[in-house]
């Protein structure tokens, strides 16, 4: 609740330093007032503090997700300094970054649908302009007018989902739905049901869920790197987080209807991300296909539906969006020495460059979830949670997904060690160093002693 | 407070080296090994003589998912922490006449699987062994990459996924394993030993063949070997030595540890075909190890032979199999390493080691000739060497369980005097050509590691009988839990 509106004040202020010239202190200016927002976000825990008339309710699960959240807002922020300093319009950034945030903190909180749906228009329209915030480059554009439109789709489905399900139940508040639901089990209307698949369809494109991924690697690949990496950690972890939030408090008593669609688009995801990712070159486009992959995984644990769920998909989100974090700064690093995001761009980095190499060969482990890392885990706590509902097939569908994913991560770290390629040292800056380290650091120590992130929730 | 020492020493080793620059790492990490050597024997001393677990630690991991770490050292597990911590630093030592490029990041992967391997053997929790068990990979994948010869890239890879695929067929058994533990589930291996055998005998069957694929992959067990000689060839010669001489005990561990006690029922149902599979996998790797005329890749395949055997005697499921099979562990470990660096040496000296283009090094250097015949015969379970004590255990053992099994199995020890005998025939004996006539003499450290090779060959073949006492009692304490 106070993260909310720190966020929000933080955007404002940012938009006001473009009259009072107050840009070059705005970086560090934000990366504490970040910290600040995380630090005082923490003492909301155990408040449960509803606002809005009940409109947001800031339990548990919304301050562990924010906390998240504001941990990769941190990170994100520390590797793409230069999309603050370099570019035109840097307040502009700023503030669309800071309000997309305040509406991933509705996403997490709310308790109405109209809340969600604000929180979801928020996020995304910033996430537009961000998306073509290179103006010159064609690729943005493309990338920028995709999303729009292929957005706006999904916010129609989305909204049409709302009404339908308004009409049928006479409320826009999560728990009277449910208790609607409940109490008039078998003679729900029919628009009811149709209500909650049209939302599922519109979240499961936010989520990048298959068959509603087809936007996600174009819009990926043509957005600077920056935005890519905001939009696959940040924007999937709140998007995910809706989604939890929405479907198990009110669609929980009814489903049946919805859980066998989310089951095939579990398993059609996991694999059309995973074996889609091999057959990429640039590694940019390959990152886009592998976040469509592990929508997949943490959609197990939107199936399983039991007490684990939440707590599985909040350690895979933190999981897997420091790990992206790292993964693209390297990319972004490696991009600006080489000039593009082939695979062979990575050839012999580990001789010239071998901290790089080794953070990098620490992420991907992370990300193809090999042992110790967090990314391990991540998989193994949500397969556990699929497996107590019973979904063994799935389980078993996801492991293979993650073996065919072991292929695609491993191809850049064969390159980086066994092949021969032209490297030169490159001096990091002290930003994106700390950034790999703080990585580095957190994915092994998320993978070692995960009790405290699960515990949470 | 010894397991976690056993564990942690390696690990800390294996950091400090990599800020070591220059000459001295090699020494150090052999002495980090050395001094790891002497804690497991510190440990063989204190061990009392009985079936107990001892050494035991049990700390909460991660609460939530009743996951701990428990570790602790019964007879089986200190022979192979034994193995592991006596075969390190004789494979560093074996690597001393090669300059690795980076050594410090060399020796501190070596140390960190040894870490990783010891952690296999006494991990008590379920979870635990999975992490370690995986953990054992990385470096091995890494020192095989790295250092390996040409294609490393492909044939690591190859060998990565194989066994990743079998993990996970093995963390999918255990997570079934889980959900089925009674009250808060629990990874601790009681609860998992509890919660397979409430199992019928279908699902015990399942849950079998999930985890044995892990196993019959690492070890491996025809016809999932196909990874191995690649693997084996391309590495370099530490590499394969870990992979043959440790890290394939992780497998047959497995079997005794965390396969026959958890699911008996599935075990026994299913022993016939794991018995046909690893006596088949017996002859056809004999047979394929006569025709090679590589003797590193006969090497390779002789190994699946062996490891076939022990395969068959563990699932016996009787105290002769799997004591033969605790023994032959041991002896196979030391005697594979023995072997390969033999290889190593005639490919330093000669620059060769195909068998046609060798021949006579005997004569040019007879010292060679005697140690290398010791090995051999090791390797060929003459009697009076260990190789015999673990191969007759294990033929005894499979053939209480069947006659027509033992027989098949023999055969591996004919065929194995077939294409060793006929290697040191080719390599050692005949006329001396242009190759082998510069073959010099053997360097201090060659001499000193074959000798302490060839001494463990003889001293445990003619008194096998300590190494015996230290797992008896866990053993006949595990075939009666079986039963």
């Amino acid at each position: 609740m106070t993260a909310l509106i720190l966020l929000t004040s933080l955007g404002v202020i940012t938009l006001l330093a473009e009259i009072f010239s107050f840009k070059k202190l705005l970086y560090p200016f934000v990366l504490v007032g970040l910290v600040a927002t995380f630090v005082i976000n923490l003492f909301d825990w155990n408040l449960s503090r509803t606002i809005f008339y009940g409109m947001m309710q800031y339990d548990h699960f919304a301050v562990a997700f924010t906390s998240v959240i504001l941990i990769v807002a941190f990170l994100w922020f520390l590797m793409s300094d230069s999309f603050f300093k370099e570019e035109t319009s840097v307040t502009d950034h700023f503030s669309l970054v800071l309000f997309a945030l305040a509406g991933t903190v509705i996403m997490v909180s709310f308790s109405n649908m109209t809340m969600l749906f604000l929180g979801i228009e928020i996020l995304s329209i910033s996430m537009y302009i961000l998306a073509g915030s290179k103006k010159d480059d064609l690729g943005s554009n493309e990338s920028a007018f995709k999303y729009l439109i292929m957005g706006a789709f999904a916010t129609g489905f989305l909204l049409f989902g709302i009404t339908l399900i308004y009409g049928s139940t006479g409320s826009f508040d999560l728990a009277e739905i449910n208790t609607f639901v409940a109490s008039h089990k078998g003679s729900v209307p029919m628009i009811f049901y149709a209500g909650v698949l049209l939302m599922l369809v519109g979240l499961s494109f936010k989520v990048s869920a298959a068959p509603f991924h087809f936007w996600a690697p174009d819009v990926y690949q043509g957005a600077p790197t920056v935005i890519t990496a905001f939009m696959s950690t940040i924007v999937k972890t709140a998007a995910f987080a809706a989604f939890l939030r929405l479907f198990y408090t009110s669609f929980i008593s009814v489903s049946e209807i919805w859980v066998s669609v989310v089951w095939v688009m579990a398993a059609l995801t996991l694999l059309v991300g995973n074996v889609t990712a091999v057959l990429q070159t640039s590694t940019k486009r390959m990152l886009a296909y592998s976040s469509v992959a592990h929508a997949g995984y943490m959609l197990l644990a939107l199936v399983a539906g039991n007490i684990y769920s939440s707590s599985s998909v909040l350690f895979y989100t933190l999981a897997y969006s420091i790990g992206s974090v790292g993964t693209f700064c390297i990319l972004r690093i490696v991009v600006g020495a080489k000039g593009n995001d082939n695979t062979e761009s990575f050839n012999g980095l580990a001789k010239t460059n071998p901290f790089l190499a080794f953070v990098m060969t620490v992420v991907l482990l992370s990300l193809a979830g090999i042992p110790p890392t967090a990314g391990f885990f991540a998989k193994y706590y949500i397969f556990t949670t699929a497996f107590q509902a019973g979904y063994t097939g799935l389980v078993l569908v996801a492991i293979i997904a993650s073996l065919i994913g072991v292929y695609y991560y491993f191809r850049i770290i064969i390159a980086m060690y066994f092949r021969e390629g032209s490297h030169h040292l490159i001096t990091l800056q002290f930003n994106h160093k700390l950034v790999l380290i703080l990585v580095t650091i957190a994915t092994i120590a998320l993978g070692l002693f995960p009790d405290f992130i699960i515990g949470m929730l | 407070m010894l397991t976690l020492l056993l564990i942690i020493f390696p690990l800390l080793a294996s950091i400090a080296l990599l800020f070591v620059k220059g000459e001295q790492v090699k020494k150090i990490a052999f002495g980090a090994a050395v001094v790891e050597f002497l804690i497991s024997i510190a440990a063989v001393v204190i061990f009392q003589r009985n079936a107990d677990t001892q050494f035991e630690l049990n700390y909460p991991w991660i609460r939530t998912l009743g996951i701990n770490f428990h570790v602790g050292i019964d007879g089986i597990s200190l022979l192979l922490v034994l193995l592991t911590t006596f075969l390190v630093p004789v494979i560093i030592l074996t690597s001393f006449k090669h300059e690795y490029k980076n050594p410090s990041v060399f020796y501190a992967l070596i140390l960190a699987m040894q870490m990783a391997l010891i952690g296999v053997f006494v991990s008590l929790d379920g979870f635990l062994f999975y992490i370690f068990w995986e953990l054992a990979l990385i470096p091995v994948y890494f020192i095989c990459l790295l250092w390996g010869g040409d294609n490393s890239g492909k044939v690591t890879f190859k060998f990565f996924v194989y066994t990743l695929v079998g993990s996970l067929l093995m963390l999918w058994g255990f997570i079934y394993l889980y959900i089925h533990t009674p009250g808060n589930h629990s990874f601790d291996i009681a609860a998992l030993y509890e919660a397979g055998r409430s199992m019928d005998v279908v699902h015990q069957g399942c849950v079998f063949w999930a985890i044995f694929m892990a196993f019959a992959i690492k070890m491996p067990v025809f016809p999932f070997h196909t990874w191995q000689p690649d693997t084996y060839v391309t590495s370099p010669t530490p590499g394969t030595m870990l992979l043959s001489g440790i890290m394939l005990k992780m497998g047959t561990y497995g079997l005794i540890r965390w396969l026959l006690p958890v699911v008996p029922l599935g075990a026994a149902d299913w022993s016939n075909v794991v018995i046909i599979l690893s006596v088949v996998g017996i002859v056809y790797a004999s047979c394929i190890a006569i025709a090679q005329k590589d003797f590193k890749r006969l090497i390779a395949y002789s190994s699946i032979a062996h490891v076939g055997l022990i395969a068959a005697g563990i699932m016996a499921g009787n105290v002769q199999g799997i004591q033969g099979g605790l023994v032959q562990m041991l002896s196979h470990g030391v005697n594979v390493v023995g072997l390969f660096f033999i290889v190593d040496i005639l490919f330093t000296h000669t620059g060769k080691r195909d068998l046609d283009s060798l021949g006579g090094i005997r004569n040019v250097n007879p010292q060679f000739a005697v140690l290398f015949l010791i090995v051999l015969l090791g390797s060929v379970a003459l009697p009076l060497t260990n190789g015999f004590v673990g191969e007759f255990l294990l033929l005894n053992g499979l053939y209480q369980y069947s006659a027509w099994a033992a027989a098949f199995a023999g055969l591996s020890v004919i065929l194995g005097a077939v294409y060793m005998l006929r290697s040191y025939q080719a390599i050692m004996l005949g006329e001396t050509n242009t190759v082998t006539a510069g073959f010099t003499a053997l360097t201090g450290n060659e001499k000193t590691v074959l000798v302490i090779i060839a001494a463990v060959v003889i001293v445990f073949g003619v008194y096998p009988k300590p190494l015996m006492d230290i797992a008896e009692p866990a053993v006949v304490k595990l075939v009666e839990l079986i039963k």
